[in-house]
């Protein structure tokens, strides 16, 4: 911990804000969840200084795995400079006295709401995500005690049947976000509304763990375990992005933001990873309307 | 003994706890890899590793079993006066700690419901020496292959094999420890 973080430390708090005993509920909560991978393990979710639906339970998940010597990255939709990203990256300076940084590379704990970072995470990373609606069937069968009873049974039936109906309906299966996903051939789960062209970073070298602050549900992928996205033979998954290449700086291969520049129909496309982006500017790649560098005002 | 009661826990809780509980996450998402664990000094027999496991997950909402050697006045004493746990049998225990012959059978123990998988019981199998070799692990958590010793090969099959109901293991030697969640499959080397 260096002495500005030191300074900037609020000691009213326990450290990471939440107290010892709710840590300990989630601690062991987490521990169940990698131990039952994309198995929803309940727990008593607390109020938070921060209304839900701005990631309270990923917050909580990130106070319960945090140390002091962590760095803490966290995004919103990929971007760092967001209300909620910002707000909650000060929440974590302040009541645990971590550092904190922009670069994906260097963060040992990164807490993001429906994106994975475009830069593949390591083994030394742990990926916190916000998860709104952490039950998969949940617009589909409405009662817990239903779904609760098909998870058990293994029954994702209906999960088949509206990808199915999906596809009669529109001709292809139309959901872009929140794809569903099945975790070592047995638990279906929720990814979180990353958009499905995430989708196949999940099988990935770091832990990842997901938080349901309002509906009280903890969840946990360990590294390298399948999960796979529910699709047909005769219509395979595919992960989705727009037709373009970033304005920025020219990559071809990240997810891109829509942004309508004035009122005539203009438009351009942006990494939503802002550190994807930026990093790729500070190498000298410049996209189609970007000027070189950060401080370009495309 | 008094002293010996009160001392040994943590010194300052919210930061060794979060140091144990990072050892013990690592652990458990990455099953047959030996990590560092440390912070509390419990009596004799309870290891280093033990002791910070169960300082930083224990309270009184999750009785805890004491099993043979394990069970002794002084660390009953020590156990309930830093984390407040119920000492229970096995039937009830959220955990249990022991030497791998003292804990068995691994019938009686809670190994959730197929609504509630995770309401069942973490094992901490204390052991001589923790070392790469023995048996070898595959599934999640392990890119190809992990090798561990461990005491046996049998009941952690059968445990597997009821997933996802089952037991979680963790292996603690002196200030180290190893997990094995349900997941894993073992086989000989």
């Amino acid at each position: 911990m260096t002495d500005k973080n030191q300074a900037m430390t609020d000691t009213h708090y326990n450290f990471a804000y939440l107290d010892e005993q709710t840590k300990r509920m989630i601690r062991r909560a987490l521990l169940k969840g990698l131990a039952i991978p994309g198995y929803q393990v309940p727990f008593a979710s607390r109020e938070m200084p921060m209304p839900y639906g701005w990631g309270t339970g990923g917050v909580q998940v990130s106070a319960a795995v945090l140390t002091p010597e962590d760095r803490m990255k966290v995004i919103d939709q990929g971007a760092d400079d967001t209300t909620n990203a910002v707000s909650i990256r000060k929440f974590f300076e302040r009541t645990a006295g971590v550092d904190t940084t922009e670069r994906t590379a260097e963060a040992t704990v990164i807490q993001t709401r429906h994106r994975i970072p475009e830069t593949e995470l390591t083994e030394d990373q742990i990926l916190v995500y916000q998860v709104p609606i952490p039950e998969p069937l949940r617009f589909l069968e409405p009662r817990e005690t239903e779904t609760r009873k098909m998870h058990a049974l293994e029954e994702y039936g209906l999960m088949h049947v509206k990808l199915y109906e999906d596809i009669a309906r529109h001709g292809n299966i139309a959901t872009a976000y929140a794809y569903p996903v099945k975790v070592e051939g047995r638990y279906v789960m929720d990814p979180s509304p990353i958009p499905k062209f995430d989708n196949p970073k999940m099988e990935m070298a770091a832990i990842q763990l997901f938080g349901a602050g309002r509906e009280q549900r903890i969840y946990a992928v360990p590294p390298y375990t399948r999960v796979v996205s529910l699709d047909f033979e005769d219509y395979p998954f595919e992960p989705s992005k727009a037709d373009h290449a970033c304005d920025l700086c020219g990559a071809q291969n990240s997810y891109l933001d829509e942004v309508i520049v004035d009122d005539a129909g203009g438009r351009m496309f942006v990494c939503s990873d802002t550190d994807f982006c930026t990093t790729r500017r500070d190498g000298g790649h410049v996209g189609r309307l970007g000027a070189p560098g950060t401080e370009d005002a495309a | 003994m008094a002293s010996q009661i009160l001392d040994g826990g943590f010194s300052d809780v919210p930061v060794q706890s979060a140091r144990a509980f990072r050892a013990a996450l690592s652990a458990m998402a990455r099953p047959g890899r030996v990590y560092d664990i440390s912070g509390a000094m419990p009596p004799a027999p309870l290891s280093p590793a033990a002791g910070s496991l169960l300082l930083t997950l224990a309270d009184p909402g999750t009785p805890v079993f004491l099993a043979g050697a394990h069970d002794t006045p002084e660390l009953r004493a020590w156990l309930i006066f830093h984390t407040g746990v119920p000492i229970a049998p096995r039937e009830e225990a959220a955990f249990a700690v022991g030497t791998w012959t003292e804990l068995l059978p691994l019938e009686p123990y809670r190994k959730g419901t197929p609504e509630y998988p995770d309401r069942s019981a973490t094992l901490i199998v204390e052991v001589a020496t923790l070392a790469a070799s023995g048996a070898r692990l595959t599934g999640p958590g392990i890119e190809t292959a992990r090798m561990l010793s461990l005491p046996e090969l049998e009941p952690f099959r059968r445990n597997a094999a009821l997933f996802p109901r089952g037991l979680d293991f963790y292996f603690t030697a002196g200030a180290r420890l190893a997990a094995l969640p349900r997941t894993t499959k073992v086989e000989a080397a």
